[in-house]
This record gives C-alpha cells, structure tokens and sequence, in this order.
C-alpha cells in the first residue's frame, strides 16, 4: 500500500490516522501542504520514524523547505518517483 | 476616510494548498490602502506563509511570497509571528524572510518588521484591536 498525504498534520489529523495503518511493507508519500509533515524538530515528525517516507521535492521547494529541513530518512522524490511508488505499490490510498 | 481603526489580519493557513494565504495578502493590502492602522499575525501553520526561500516553479502556481517583502512600502510595519508555533514546527525566526520598513519619524532608518511573540503576549494585541480578520 502506498499512503499519499495531502494535508498539514498541524492542521488535520490525516497523517496521524494514516500511521495507524501503516503496515510492514507500505509506502508514505508526503505531497501539497503534507509535506510540513517531515520537517526534523517539527512536533509531527515522530510518527514517521522508522517508516518508509517520501517527500515530493517539487512541493518542497514551493514551500522553500530544503532537505536539510528534512527528518533522517526521509527521501525526496519527483513526478517520476511519485510514478514509480504507484507502480510499486499494489494499492494507493489518498488520505484527504 | 476620516476614522482610522486598527485592523488586524490573523492568518492560520499554509500557502498554496489553499488560497487561504494569498486572499489575505490581497485584503491586506487594500486595508493598507485605506490607510487603516494594519497589522499582521503569523500563528499555527500561517507561520509557513513566511518562510524564506520558496520556489514554485516545479508545481505551477504563482510564488506571492516576495509580496511580504513590499508590505513596509504600504506602511504595513507590524508583523507577529508566534513564538509557540514556530517551536511546534522545528523553524526558528532564521528560517523565515528578514522583512523590514523604513520608519520615517527616525531619518528614514530601516527597522525589523517582524515581532516574535509569545501566545499569551499576542493575546494581548489581540484585545487591542478594532476589528480581526481571520484566514
């Protein structure tokens, strides 16, 4: 399953239920206003650790957060990684 | 417009995700032509709205962020941002623009625009307005 967030975690709880999903194998992909989500030293951040977590680097920079800004582990993708997660992943569950 | 009240923008929202930030910047502005007493508030995820460095060009949506950089031409001089938000969000006041204006009543000197606050002490300021706008 590859998990796409579209909202900022300090605004709706998107991302907190999300991980409570998350099962071994899955996927997390962090686009739009989401991305806040990764931001090391962010109060949200935590969730996330020891998950696999992608960023979309395009929304990123939109929002001018560079990816020293980022958490440990969390990779930064393009459209074509977006591309290539959905591929890779059976399923995609957009969590609006 | 002979009454001059004190109006205050709150803004709560990101940028881009919603047009929350860029409608607020826009009714700012025709507040500050008005010539009303303007000032700005940055708290919960409207603090994003500030932060230096964005680049939209990988999602195709206009970059309004150098607009915050204009408001001192507008005599929009007071600009707060919450202490408390910033530290929530891992940012500090260094990873936000350096927004400034130039006081006429000291030769033209150039001044900080923006004010770290704390909660209780925007509260404060709050209660000293005439009327809030939130977004």
């Amino acid at each position: 399953m590859l998990h796409v967030v579209n909202k900022s975690p300090y605004e709706r709880d998107s991302l907190d239920t999300c991980m409570g999903y998350y099962q071994e194998g899955d996927a997390v992909l962090l686009i739009e206003d989401g991305v806040y989500g990764a931001l090391a030293g962010g109060k949200a951040v935590s969730k996330l650790a020891g998950k696999d977590v992608s960023v979309l680097g395009p929304d990123m920079a939109a929002r001018g957060i560079s990816e020293e800004k980022l958490a440990d582990g969390v990779k930064v993708v393009d459209y074509a990684g977006f591309v290539d997660l959905t591929v890779a992943k059976d399923k995609v569950q957009s969590w609006l | 417009m002979s009454q001059v009240k004190k109006f205050m923008y709150v803004n709560r929202r990101p940028p881009y995700g919603t047009i929350y930030a860029w409608e607020s910047l826009e009714v700012v502005l025709i507040g500050a032509a008005f010539e009303q007493d303007v000032s700005l508030a940055f708290v919960d995820d409207g603090v994003f709205q500030l932060i230096k460095g964005q680049d939209t060009s990988g999602i195709g949506m206009k970059n309004f962020s150098p607009t915050y950089a204009a408001l001192g031409d507008y005599d929009v001089t007071k600009i707060y941002v919450e202490k408390e938000s910033l530290d929530e969000r891992g940012l500090s006041l260094d990873d936000l623009q350096h927004l400034t204006y130039e006081d006429e009543d000291e030769d033209w000197a150039e001044k900080d625009s923006i004010q770290l606050v704390s909660r209780a002490e925007l509260a404060t300021i709050f209660a000293g307005q005439d009327v809030l706008f939130n977004f």
